[in-house]
């Protein structure tokens, strides 16, 4: 059975040698190495764990690492309603995390408040933290959170270099209150 | 019987203690809640609980939604077993109403709950084994919860958060390929379970990392409020599909396990038995299904139950019972009842009083892990750090339903 | 395991003799024998059950709150559901109160399962349980300052600024 592998960019080959720029190179070894950190709250982290498993295997991107400490950790994967009293622990676990670093929103609750439309849960987690991808499900099928992770690898590949330090990337922050 | 672990020689003495955080996002915890924990070195002195951090407010969502979509929301209770949660709702429903379901109802019910009460304990074995370090068992064993998935999908269309079934029934018979399937289930989920069994019930290393630990007696489990496995385990055989009976249990032949000490390793065991007696249960729904005719999937209760899509477009009085049930102008009556069923933890309870209206006047949710959930700073007393992670994971402490 | 033991009329009738006047009313909704009791005696109840040697409700099952605003002068209620395992029946305690004095006995010195379960109730419905080894609000965050289960409160959050009314008929 062939593996496929993941398709190299374009450059200028010649003998011994492959050039191509950072961007690209940089691009495609952060998109296939992504080491998630699973913040499962609830529902949604049961299909996360029916993801990791042999059926649907998460770890065929590169994410066979899981991290569970923030300092190590490139995308934060939040999993499951965040209520109010949650909400202050999941910015400080973003807080934590080092550039560059990408948020995936799984689920109804997370991206949105979900069903759960009520004076203790928070209507989306993009009232704490910017996110950049919503996956959308109550739950999401495993093949729709596959499906989140492959965007999120289109956005690490295509991102540019300067992206974090520049004025945009800071008002964005700013606009929640980080520095 | 001692629940303390054996206090090591200065433990007494006035000391300056460690104060270590524990959660709410923490790997080895599964599930969202925080505890802080008094340590003296490796031994821990004393523990404060504080949980809320995944509260819904399910209790007051649900006086706000008629009864049919109330389903959902219990779903979202303990979601390792949601059939149990949502067939639990309708049977209080249904016992607000005074409707009798036909046997063929009650077995279809008995073969999903049972399904759902062996996938519950199948994620609780499996992650009392990762937290002794035995990493395989679980991957292995979660591909079984895949075809039960499966089955789920062919029965409602939907796999973890089911929403099966209906006030009065169901909205289908089951057809060939799901009986297919779970046929396929019993004949192979036997000996990937006796695997897993071999793996871990005898091992050495499993059980000197197990035993006596965690433990907790018959009468502080009974004061505590503590019901399924984990009460199963201190020794009373209290379970409600016995004590009383709902959905034609009492036509199933099955034995209660229960265990001695209630310490991690009685839970495990305890839990591990009850999935053989779910599959006896499940051998037997099976085999009475075959025998039944097809067709007889819905209680008759035209004022509640949504006839079928093709009447309503074709004939004039399914369409408006159709209008009425939807815009509620049914009469509910009036009343307070109380039902409870066997979850996976344990006696799970609806408690609801009905004005009348369309939506309930209050509904309670007696939940079992939040009610056991208590008694975990006292169990853990003593004890070090590792053994209270395994008395966590044997708890079977799920977050949705600690909550609500 | 049969209920024959012990029935509906034997336990209104000791519950009367031993409680005298107590006993305000009692129904049967369901099959579940309901005994409303006031509140000064609802814990005293409790506790002769439990360690009455013929009836046995060694076991609580449930308390909670409940709020009936047109009921003046018996708003808030709790609920306590107890269960005799020994003889296998249920039975079912309310105890009414008014709104401006919403304070009852803890039973906790009952029963230890009552702690948690109390915590809810006061998280919900504002009911203080007096001898309550640490009452403070356990499901919602600390600093909320209303009771949201009681009937006067929305269902949604007051502060929320994006959800604009007109689409939701209100």
């Amino acid at each position: 059975m062939a593996v496929k592998l993941v398709e190299g960019p374009e450059g200028h080959t010649g003998q011994g040698f492959f050039a191509t720029s950072f961007d690209k190179a940089i691009g495609l070894a952060r998109a296939n190495s992504i080491w998630p950190l699973p913040f499962a709250t609830s529902c949604c982290g049961i299909e996360f764990m029916a993801t990791m498993g042999a059926h649907y295997d998460l770890a065929r991107f590169g994410s066979e690492r899981l991290s569970f400490s923030p300092r190590q950790a490139d995308l934060l994967m939040v999993m499951g309603t965040i209520a109010k009293k949650m909400g202050p622990v999941l910015k400080q676990v973003y807080l934590q995390m080092a550039e560059p670093r990408w948020v995936l929103s799984v689920g109804a609750c997370a991206s949105s408040g979900g069903i759960f439309d009520t004076y203790s849960v928070l209507q989306g987690i993009d009232k704490v933290i910017p996110v950049d991808v919503y996956v959308p499900g109550c739950p999401p099928t495993p093949e729709a959170i596959i499906d989140g992770v492959m965007k999120i690898q289109e956005l690490i590949k295509n991102e540019s270099l300067r992206r974090r330090n520049s004025d945009e990337y800071q008002q964005l922050l700013n606009s929640y209150g980080i520095e | 019987m001692d629940t303390l672990q054996t206090t090591p020689p200065g433990l007494q003495e006035e000391k300056q203690y460690n104060t270590l955080n524990l959660g709410p996002t923490h790997p080895a915890t599964h599930g969202i809640f925080q505890n802080v924990l008094q340590m003296d070195g490796e031994y821990i002195v004393s523990g404060e609980a504080t949980i809320g951090y995944i509260h819904r407010a399910f209790e007051k969502l649900a006086e706000h939604r008629p009864f049919y979509q109330i389903t959902p929301i219990t779903d979202r209770l303990n979601y390792c077993s949601s059939p149990i949660n949502n067939i639990g709702w309708q049977l209080t429903v249904e016992k607000l109403l005074d409707v009798q379901t036909p046997k063929r109802v009650d077995y279809m019910r008995v073969i999903i709950m049972e399904l759902a009460r062996i996938t519950d304990h199948l994620i609780c074995n499996s992650v009392v084994g990762v937290d002794t370090g035995a990493l395989t068992g679980f991957v292995y064993v979660f591909q079984q919860r895949e075809h039960v998935y499966e089955i789920y999908e062919a029965i409602c269309g939907s796999r973890l958060t089911t929403n099966i079934g209906r006030i009065g029934g169901f909205e289908r018979d089951f057809d060939d390929n799901v009986m297919r399937r779970i046929r396929k289930f019993l004949d192979e989920f036997p000996k990937v379970w006796k695997e897993f069994e071999g793996l871990l019930s005898r091992n050495r290393i499993f059980m000197d990392r197990t035993i006596g630990v965690g433990g907790i007696s018959v009468e502080d489990a009974l004061d505590y409020g503590f019901t399924g496995p984990n009460l199963r385990a201190a020794g009373l055989d209290y379970d409600v599909r016995v004590m009383n009976p709902y959905s034609s249990y009492q036509d199933f032949d099955f034995i209660i396990p229960i265990g001695q000490s209630g310490d991690v390793y009685d839970r495990f065991c305890v839990r591990n038995e009850e999935i053989w007696q779910s599959l006896s249960i499940l051998e037997q729904a099976y085999a009475k299904l075959q025998q039944m005719p097809k067709g007889d999937y819905f209680a008759h209760v035209p004022e509640f139950y949504l006839p079928p899509k093709q009447d309503v477009y074709t004939k004039m009085e399914a369409l408006i019972w159709h209008f009425k049930i939807v815009m509620g102008e049914v009469d509910v009556p009036k009343g307070e009842v109380y039902h409870a069923v066997e979850g996976g933890n344990g006696e799970l309870g609806f408690y609801l009083i009905s004005d009348g209206g369309r939506q309930p006047y209050r509904l309670h949710f007696r939940r079992p892990c939040f009610i056991y959930y208590q008694a975990f700073p006292e169990m853990i007393k003593g004890s070090m750090l590792s053994d209270a992670i395994l008395t966590m994971s044997s708890m079977n402490v799920i977050a949705g339903e600690l909550d609500a | 395991m049969t209920a024959t033991d012990i029935t509906h009329e034997s336990i209104v009738e000791r519950l009367s003799a031993q409680f005298p006047g107590k006993i305000l009313s009692h129904d049967e909704p369901f099959g579940l024998l309901s005994l409303n009791v006031p509140r000064e005696d609802v814990i005293d109840i409790i506790k002769w059950l439990k360690e009455d040697a013929a009836f046995q409700f060694i076991f609580m099952t449930d308390l909670c709150g409940v709020h009936f605003p047109e009921q003046s002068g018996q708003e808030l209620g709790v609920i306590y559901h107890l269960h005799s395992l020994v003889h296998n029946v249920r039975l079912r305690l309310r105890t009414f109160f008014p709104a401006n004095d919403p304070v009852v006995p803890t039973a906790t010195t009952v029963f230890k399962a009552a702690n948690w379960m109390e915590r809810e109730t006061f998280d919900f419905f504002g009911i203080r349980f007096i001898g309550h080894p640490d009452l403070r609000r356990i499901l919602n965050v600390d600093d909320m300052d209303y009771h949201p289960l009681l009937k006067q409160y929305p269902l949604e959050d007051g502060t929320r600024t994006d959800k604009d009314d007109k689409y939701f008929g209100r």
